[in-house]
């Protein structure tokens, strides 16, 4: 699957004393198997982007491609596209309902006519997926879990409709630091093993800078920068900091070393680079 | 100061599925103390900051804030206004149209006159620094002025106490640091005691002293430089130390004679610029 953003605006309360601009002219190309990153200030239109993305928003202006298609043009295509493409809002289980894990997963499954037999094989792969037990947990309810176990559920039963690109905004929010780890290797385990496109919106600049190839720097409804990790990591520190964002906290100090004239090379993104980096400038001394 | 005596809690007490969610707590947290409760998701640490303004009350043993039991009906209202509380969500705790309106909320309910409350306002507004948005709508500010505008709130009731709940889960990098200096200088400047409830590790390196919580129970209290050396205590809990101190455990293991607890960067530079 290709998404294609073509000029795409999007206003709220349209021709409305309260009209606010959201989004504006907005360009991207997103292809099959990216792992990409969205980031910016409070406000700056991710979740609107997001929306747009999956087809929820229809653009005031411009068009949204999907393998060439005009997905507003075509209703047929948008009913396609949202099986396609799912979208974790953030804390996804809020809008959990049901008695038990197994009923959860199979709302959303259910309700584009599964039959019963596929519907068990959703579950158990879907809950396969996020690396949690079926015989252990269909029958749970899905309010009994961990804070961690039920982002999980939540996102397993998203999965359950077989996407083929999934949207997370803020995924690992209040999450403890070995949850967040958890979910974090799911996630990574969604894209690299199967094979899913994964787009995310985190305010986390360690999850980001280490996980995603591509990061999406949004301010103002507008796309600034889009590029590799490293390469917007290399901005400097006033720059990120002006449009609301920080560097990772290994970045930041070899940034500091680097200030203060030590040959360090600044784009480092990762605790086990930074460690390579330091022994080779002790070694070298 | 405030006190917990041998506090349990439970919630469903009644039912079959009661389950304990404070196991004999005892901890003191003196006047002007900056502290910081970490452990992981169901340790109990939104259990227990409800405790300190008698939000919840102890199935067994006592909360006291300064010499008032929460479970005394008569005191509760004095420690109300003793403790304020911040949670997650900014927008849930956000009433009014407009920010001087919403923090003169709470004085208005406990009958504050109209000078004194003007002066109030304006001190409150003038800590967090949001004089130039007095008369905005909240849900028109960023996250982190919204947090701003929640804690100006609790300043306006005279507060001595200030309990946080992860201020700053829902923050973007900027409104993150905003919301943690507000707090730093509230504790320096007005003295105001600071409970402050987080998953972010590199933000509980800032506080004087930590409570590590797990299954209800306080395991471990410290400064940050004691809490943060027991990285394998900590993983064990659901926790993890921050990226700058997992870098000084690598280089120690390397063979570089650098301390296991180095909690930021400027500490981090200042051991480097020794070797390279």
């Amino acid at each position: 699957m290709f998404i294609h953003l073509k000029n795409v605006s999007y206003t709220y309360n349209l021709n409305m004393p309260f009209e606010t601009e959201a989004l504006k002219s907005i360009n991207l190309k997103i292809d099959k198997g990216e792992f990409i990153g969205i980031i910016g200030h409070t406000g700056c239109g991710k979740t609107t982007l997001l929306q747009l993305l999956n087809g929820l928003l229809e653009p005031t202006e411009g068009q949204i491609l999907i393998d060439s298609i005009d997905i507003h043009k075509n209703k047929q295509k948008l009913r396609e596209i949202r099986k396609k493409i799912g979208l974790a809002f953030q804390y996804p289980e809020n809008q959990f309902f049901e008695e038990t894990i197994s009923k959860e997963i199979a709302f959303g499954p259910k309700n584009i006519g599964i039959s019963d037999i596929e519907l068990e094989q959703r579950i158990k792969r879907s809950l396969k997926m996020v690396d949690l037990d079926y015989s252990l947990y269909k029958d749970r309810s899905p309010f009994s879990l961990s804070g961690g176990e039920m982002r999980r559920a939540a996102i397993a039963s998203i999965l359950a409709i077989d996407p083929e690109i999934i949207i997370l905004d803020e995924p690992t929010a209040s999450l403890d630091p070995q949850s967040c780890y958890k979910l974090l290797s799911v996630i990574v385990n969604l894209y690299q093993k199967y094979n899913r496109t994964i787009i995310m919106v985190s305010h986390n600049m360690e999850i980001i800078s280490e996980l995603t190839k591509r990061i999406i720097v949004m301010e103002k409804g507008r796309v600034i920068m889009d590029d590799t990790p490293r390469n917007i990591f290399k901005y400097s520190i006033q720059k990120l900091e002006s449009i609301g964002l920080s560097l990772p906290q290994i970045t930041y100090t070899m940034y500091k070393l680097k200030k203060i004239g030590k040959p360090v090379s600044s784009a480092i993104l990762t605790v086990e680079e930074a460690k390579d980096e330091i022994l080779r400038l002790v070694k070298k001394r | 100061m405030i006190k917990f005596d041998n506090v349990t809690h439970f919630y469903n007490t009644n039912q079959e599925n009661k389950i304990i969610s404070l196991s004999k707590i005892n901890l003191e947290i003196q006047k002007g103390d900056f502290v910081a409760i970490i452990g992981s998701n169901g340790s109990g640490k939104s259990t227990l900051a409800k405790h300190i303004n008698g939000l919840l009350l102890p199935s067994n043993g006592n909360v006291f804030v300064e010499n008032f039991n929460t479970k005394d009906i008569e005191a509760i209202w004095n420690i109300r206004k003793k403790v304020g509380i911040v949670f997650q969500n900014p927008d849930n705790q956000l009433v009014a149209t407009t920010v001087e309106d919403d923090i003169a909320f709470g004085l208005e309910n406990i009958g504050i006159k109209e000078k004194e409350m003007k002066k109030r306002v304006d001190w409150a507004l003038d800590i967090v620094g949001l004089n130039e948005l007095r008369n905005s709508e909240p849900h028109l500010l960023s996250g982190g002025e919204k947090q701003r505008v929640v804690i100006a709130g609790a300043l306006a009731m005279h507060t001595s106490y200030l309990v946080l709940d992860e201020p700053t889960s829902m923050l973007d990098p900027r409104g993150r640091k905003e919301v943690l200096e507000i707090i730093k200088r509230l504790n320096r400047e007005e003295n105001i005691t600071i409970v402050y409830i987080t998953q972010f590790m590199s933000e509980a390196t800032q506080f004087k002293k930590i409570f590590v919580l797990d299954k209800g129970e306080v395991i471990l209290t410290g400064s940050p430089k004691i809490v943060f050396n027991q990285a394998e205590l900590l993983i064990s809990l659901g926790l993890e130390v921050p990226q700058i101190t997992k870098l000084a455990r690598k280089l120690a293991e390397s063979g570089l004679d650098i301390p296991y607890n180095i909690l930021n960067e400027d500490e981090m530079v200042e051991y480097l610029c020794s070797y390279i």
